[in-house]
């Protein structure tokens, strides 16, 4: 209290010092993402086209509703998450127990290889595999050397799909793996030695053990990509155009080119945008209430 | 006999799934040195196209440019969102009370914010201010983020409080115990949060194909894109412009591959 009258207390001093070091990263989310944030929503309740904006209270989003192309590309965006997300996050999973085998001989060469694709940009992967996937591509050649039928992968709207899921897998598994054998390296592997001995199988060992103490793991990962799935862009825009139609056209790819090609619309796209982040939320709550409970 | 089966068999199936990872990848690194007909054919031996792909390339897109913009803004951002961000965790951490916690929990919810909710109102806040197609468009959005920031608290957490007050009595200022003693002690976290964002930095391709809209201001996903684009696609040229995109986060890859699992470990204790 003495030093109250000199000045600042050290453990002021320290406190206001605190702020300061976190001033500059709040400042820039605050104007980076809040308020654009709002800036968004304001203009949802905004109709016209290009910069002539009126507005419009809730007609937006009463105009989602009967848009049938929204239809389209939500069903869509919810297929690659309902199918894609789970594969990948057991896949992901298996693979990581099977590493983490101590007695496994080549871990780091099996482990780099199946992290590797992470290396490669979005962009970058969707064309290697539109590449591989062409009509007279090197998928079709092997399909063909079997003597049976090529594919017309991006003319039939469930192979295209099918096409994006596949890259999509590629693409994250591994890195999803890493973030399960860090959580892994928590666990004493003495715990696996001991379930080993008294007769469980890896399967039981995997149920038993891996998943109950992962979970906070297992519940980042799937947050991550749930969200990341949700915002889809890239995949549909250079790895299928969105084609056949508007068959694999996601969500994002859509409120791009509501804002971005033509005829601007920014106040629909920005409702739309809204239906993602709503969502976003939802699916974030559901499966922390779900991770909680188990 | 079961149990060796098993193992056999766990080690054909890491063989198979780790030569379907890296497939792809060579495919493209063959492909860059193959003419066009030869890639899509699936010709899977190098051929002796790399130079004439390489000249197609230089000759069709402004390359250097969008490599250029590329690693600038990529190092730039990192060099930022890293001291900006691990700043922030670290006093949200160490000088914690009941007001830090309330700002950090909200600007967790940052998160759920996607980028298509935000990115109209930035791009007319950009334009606004005349800053299209130049760098700080590019960086200032991205540099803070919750994640990041999350993830040096985490660290910060395991950061022995002895130091911090060993560091006061000798006479160091708080900046400087966060400096001095802070950064050096947490160079796994600095290396996965370097990866992080530097491959999101070089990766990323919806922001850039809004803002920058001249040839000079590209970067290589956006030049890869438009690679792409019209009727004829030449898949040599198309590959080589893949895989110089694909160089520089493969060499961060392998450099801080190690580095990158055990800060993570940190973050997800």
């Amino acid at each position: 209290m003495q030093n109250n009258k000199k000045g600042l207390t050290l453990s002021r001093k320290h406190n206001l010092i605190g702020w300061g070091f976190l001033l500059p990263a709040t400042l820039l989310i605050v104007f980076m993402s809040f308020y654009p944030g709002i800036q968004g929503f304001l203009l949802s309740l905004q109709v016209g086209h290009g910069m002539q904006l009126t507005f419009g209270g809730l007609k937006n989003y009463v105009r989602i509703l009967k848009d049938p192309v929204f239809k389209e590309v939500f069903f869509n965006t919810f297929f690659y998450l309902i199918i894609q997300v789970p594969i990948m996050l057991v896949l992901a999973l298996i693979l990581a127990s099977m590493l983490n085998n101590k007695h496994l001989r080549c871990k780091a060469i099996f482990r780099t290889a199946i992290f590797l694709p992470c290396a490669t940009s979005l962009v970058s992967y969707s064309m290697i595999f539109r590449s591989l996937f062409t009509t007279d591509g090197l998928v079709n050649n092997i399909i063909r050397s079997f003597g049976m039928p090529s594919v017309n992968w991006f003319g039939n709207e469930w192979t295209a799909r099918g096409v994006i899921i596949i890259a999509l897998i590629w693409r994250w598994t591994g890195y999803n793996m890493v973030f399960y054998l860090a959580g892994l390296q928590n666990i004493e592997y003495s715990v696996y030695e001991a379930a080993k001995i008294d007769g469980a199988s890896p399967a039981q060992s995997l149920f038993r053990i891996t998943i109950p103490l992962l979970k906070p793991t297992i519940l980042l990962t799937a947050i991550m990509s749930t969200n990341g799935t949700l915002q889809l862009f890239d995949e549909s825009v250079n790895l299928t155009s969105g084609g056949p139609g508007r068959a694999t056209m996601t969500l994002s790819h859509y409120i791009y080119n509501t804002s971005f090609t033509n005829n601007p619309n920014f106040g629909y796209s920005a409702a739309m945008s809204f239906v993602i982040m709503v969502i976003v939320a939802i699916l974030a709550f559901v499966q922390m209430k779900v991770g909680d409970k188990r | 006999m079961i149990r060796r089966g098993k193992r056999v068999l766990q080690y054909v199936f890491l063989t198979v799934v780790s030569i379907l990872s890296v497939f792809p990848i060579y495919y493209m690194i063959c492909g860059a040195t193959n003419k066009s007909a030869d890639v899509v054919g699936g010709r899977l031996l190098p051929g002796s196209y790399l130079v004439s792909n390489f000249q197609n390339l230089i000759l069709q897109q402004n390359l250097s440019a969008a490599l250029w913009n590329s690693i600038r803004n990529a190092t730039i951002m990192t060099l930022l969102s890293l001291l900006i961000c691990s700043i922030a965790g670290y006093g949200f951490e160490i000088y914690h009370d009941k007001g830090k916690d309330l700002v950090m929990a909200i600007l967790l919810l940052a998160m759920m914010i996607p980028f298509a909710v935000i990115m109209i109102p930035l791009f007319r806040m950009f334009s606004h201010m005349k800053l299209i197609n130049t760098m700080t468009a590019i960086v200032l959005p991205a540099i803070s983020t919750p994640f990041l920031i999350m993830l040096f608290r985490q660290s910060a957490r395991s950061f022995p409080h002895d130091i911090i007050e060993a560091a006061r009595i000798d006479g160091l200022n708080e900046m400087g115990i966060f400096f001095r003693m802070f950064i050096p002690t947490m160079r796994s976290t600095y290396a996965a949060a370097m990866t992080i964002t530097f491959m999101g930095a070089w990766n990323n391709y919806l922001w850039p194909k809004i803002v920058l809209q001249t040839n000079n201001s590209i970067t290589m996903p956006v030049l890869v894109a438009n690679s792409m684009g019209g009727h004829y696609v030449d898949y040599g040229m198309l590959m080589i412009s893949v895989l110089i995109c694909t160089i520089p986060t493969a060499i961060i890859f392998f450099a801080l591959q190690k580095n990158f699992a055990e800060g993570i470990t940190g973050a997800v204790k």
